[in-house]
């Protein structure tokens, strides 16, 4: 009778990593900064829900910590963050910039996810098996795979750093499967870390906005090495 | 309790600095940040020379058990960062009096230097490796706005490719880490230190470890500064002023660098070698042709730290005692020598206020103490005897020719000639000759505070270069018995720690220890 539960939260899990995953494509395909700060969102939360149901069958509290902590930051603390000091960029529907166009960025995205599972296969077997491991690792490899991606692609500031908390994200996505019993402190530590990272680079894309009057990173690239005249 | 006043120092000095005095004292807000700053990296030196030397003679500190402690190659971490932080905020003081525009910005300097100081100081103190891992992250973000300062295009710029490249590098070394957290749970380990990963290693699964330990070597190989993943370094470490330069070329890199020495233990050296190779010789390679192309004379030390990174780099992929006691006595000479070539450069930028060498002719005659530093810097950091830096190059040379790496060598040995040229090809035109302009520029007399540090920054470049202390020889060893495990094949997983280290090298003959103390 009781397996029938956990056989029941186990499929949630798998759920919950299935549209963790989505999310990261969303991160990918989405032309808008709105578009892909609701994705982002909608990750931590599927991160948070993961970690909800590893915690409870794992019975760890650390896990559960992980969840709480994530649904506190993630939708709440960062987007205010981020809007107190660039509230014109997080507002605005205007389309991001990138390097290359969303069709191809798909195709290279769903590559990567790809080889991110066989790259998990032996890390797997070594580990001796499956367990939660199987569902979260393979998709936290490949939600660290597409945040770079997002980020390396991205040309503005706020989906670009975007893409750098979803890498933030699919560590901790694969973290609670593989280090369930990893310190609470470091957990509230690494937590701190985000938010004060969003806190900065809030600022750091207010200043550049304010001196240089424009949010596209992608474009700034006046230090260059030229050769000696 | 020392270690624990190491970690709150700087925060006393930041909190000081944060208090607004500009409405009651002028003089006194002008005096305290500056002082508090210095203070506090003079205290924290002093209390980092005492703490190393009890951790020579072979004692261990602990402050909080599994959480801060030291150990040799920390406590030589610890005893780097004191030294230059302590001359940084000297030099500090003068050159933000000039540079800085207001009493308020001038604080907001101090601040963030302080903080920065902080995390620096954690790296090591931190032996659960998941904090290792935050405090390095705090590096980064502490600094990122010292990066800005200057509020220049080209600054936050610069401060921009910055914060991108160390959040991607954590993120990816973080995964590392949290492989590394599995793989040392499934070994059976109990405390989760480096000493407690150490001792459950040979029960690790390999492929979880060499995974986690690639994961890092990437990640923090973004803070290091590791070609192809060192653009955002030559940026960063020329814009910010130069007294945060130092720090960050110094010691933020060393740190990381630490970090991944730490993972050595976990592996055998042959699985590390290749990797540790091909990125240390690639690095180095690069560096020492972009030396050659340089325009601006902070850059030119920013590529020599990518240089030098990749020499400690090849070094530890000899994979020998020897190797290892060359990568870190080179982490020793290129903190103190680096640090003080940023000062040196500092001095010249307040002496002719540019930074293009093409702009600068005569800087000897310009301004003596700017001259004669930066020659002094340029010849130590390129690798000239006597200095500290000749000394770690020769006998990390030596450790491949003993280790029977000839090609690696070779091309290591033809780097860093390249490289020598290219530091003292643009340093020679800078310092000699006639001054530039009609009139050329006045002379110009340095801030006291600059050159005290200056002269303070030369003595241990120019002593490591004849002599070790036997302290410091001491910590050395110990620093290297840390990170180099022998290998015994047939144990499970095919390793198992030797129950014999060897510790460094002899005194007199440069080869590797035995445990007797005797050369072979």
């Amino acid at each position: 009778m009781e397996s029938l539960p956990i056989k029941l939260l186990e499929n949630l899990n798998a759920l919950a990593g299935g549209l963790f995953l989505l999310c990261a494509f969303g991160m990918v395909a989405t032309r808008q900064v709105r578009g892909c700060l609701h994705f982002f969102i909608a990750q931590a939360l599927f991160l948070a829900m993961s970690a909800f149901i590893l915690g409870a069958l794992l019975h760890s509290w650390d896990v559960l910590a992980v969840g709480v902590i994530n649904v506190i930051t993630k939708p709440f603390l960062i987007p205010w963050v981020l809007q107190r000091n660039v509230r014109g960029e997080m507002y605005s529907r205007r389309e991001i910039d990138q390097l290359l166009n969303i069709p191809t960025s798909l195709l290279i995205a769903l590559a990567l996810a790809i080889a991110a599972c066989f790259l998990a296969l032996p890390l797997l077997r070594a580990a001796g098996g499956g367990g939660f491991a199987a569902v979260n690792l393979p998709i936290g490899l490949a939600g660290l795979l597409l945040g770079a991606y997002t980020a390396c692609v991205r040309r503005q500031a706020v989906p670009l750093l975007l893409g750098l908390l979803a890498m933030e994200n699919s560590a901790f996505f694969a973290g609670i499967a593989i280090a369930p019993a990893l310190p609470f402190l470091a957990e509230v530590a690494v937590t701190f870390d985000v938010l004060m990272l969003s806190f900065i680079v809030g600022l750091l894309t207010r200043t550049i906005h304010e001196h240089i009057g424009t949010t596209e990173v992608g474009a700034l690239t006046t230090l260059q090495e030229q050769p000696q005249p | 309790m020392s270690l624990i006043a190491i970690l709150v120092l700087p925060l006393a000095a930041m909190v000081l600095c944060l208090v607004p005095l500009e409405k009651i004292s002028s003089t006194l807000a002008g005096w305290i940040a500056p002082v508090a700053t210095l203070l506090a990296a003079a205290a924290v030196l002093a209390l980092a020379i005492g703490d190393s030397l009890h951790v020579a003679a072979g004692n261990s500190i602990i402050a909080i058990a599994n959480w801060i402690q030291l150990d040799g190659l920390s406590a030589l971490i610890l005893l780097l960062v004191g030294l230059v932080g302590t001359t940084a905020a000297l030099f500090s003081w003068g050159y933000m009096a000039r540079r800085a525009h207001g009493e308020k910005r001038r604080r907001l300097y101090y601040v963030h230097f302080n903080l920065f100081f902080f995390a620096l100081l954690a790296v090591p103190l931190a032996v659960e490796p998941n904090l290792v891992w935050v405090a390095i992250e705090f590096t980064a973000l502490f600094s990122v706005l010292l990066v800005a300062y200057e509020n220049t295009h080209e600054a936050l710029e610069a401060a921009w490719k910055y914060i991108a490249m160390m959040f991607m590098g954590a993120a990816i070394a973080l995964f590392g880490f949290l492989i590394l957290f599995w793989a040392f749970k499934l070994g059976g380990g109990v405390t989760y230190t480096w000493a407690g990963l150490r001792a459950a290693a040979p029960h690790m699964p390999p492929v979880l470890t060499k995974t986690a330990f690639l994961m890092i070597l990437v990640g923090f190989g973004m803070k290091v500064g590791f070609v192809p993943m060192h653009t955002w370094l030559p940026d960063a470490h020329s814009q910010a002023p130069s007294p945060a330069c130092a720090l960050l070329s110094g010691l933020k890199t060393t740190v990381a660098l630490y970090a991944i020495l730490r993972l050595l233990p976990l592996l055998p050296p042959n699985h590390t070698a290749t990797w540790l190779l091909t990125i240390g010789l690639i690095s180095v390679g690069a560096a020492s042709f972009l030396l050659l192309q340089v325009r601006d004379y902070k850059r030119l030390f920013a590529y020599s730290t990518v240089e030098h990174m990749g020499i400690i780099c090849t070094a530890a992929g000899f994979g020998t005692a020897s190797g290892y006691y060359g990568a870190i006595m080179q982490m020793l000479a290129h903190s103190v020598t680096k640090s003080f070539c940023f000062l040196a450069a500092g001095a010249a930028v307040l002496a002719v206020n540019t930074r293009q060498i093409a702009s600068v002719r005569g800087l000897i005659r310009i301004s003596p103490a700017a001259g004669a530093a930066l020659l002094f810097g340029g010849l130590a950091i390129a690798g000239a005897p006597p200095f500290a830096v000749f000394l770690s190059e020769f006998s990390i040379l030596k450790a491949g020719l003993m280790q029977g790496r000839y090609l690696a060598t070779a091309l290591l040995a033809l780097f860093i000639g390249i490289a020598f040229f290219g530091i003292l090809g643009g340093l020679n035109r800078m310092v000699f000759g006639r001054p530039m302009g009609d009139p050329p520029p006045p002379r110009t007399r340095l801030p006291f505070t600059c050159v005290l540090a200056l002269l303070l920054g030369a003595v241990p470049i120019l002593v490591l270069g004849v002599y070790q202390p036997r302290p410091l020889h001491e910590l050395l060893n110990k620093a290297v018995a840390t990170i180099h495990f022998q290998i015994e094949p047939g144990s499970r997983n095919g390793r198992r720690p030797a129950k014999r280290t060897t510790v460094g090298l002899t005194r007199r003959t440069g080869r590797p220890r035995t445990p007797t103390g005797k050369a072979p």
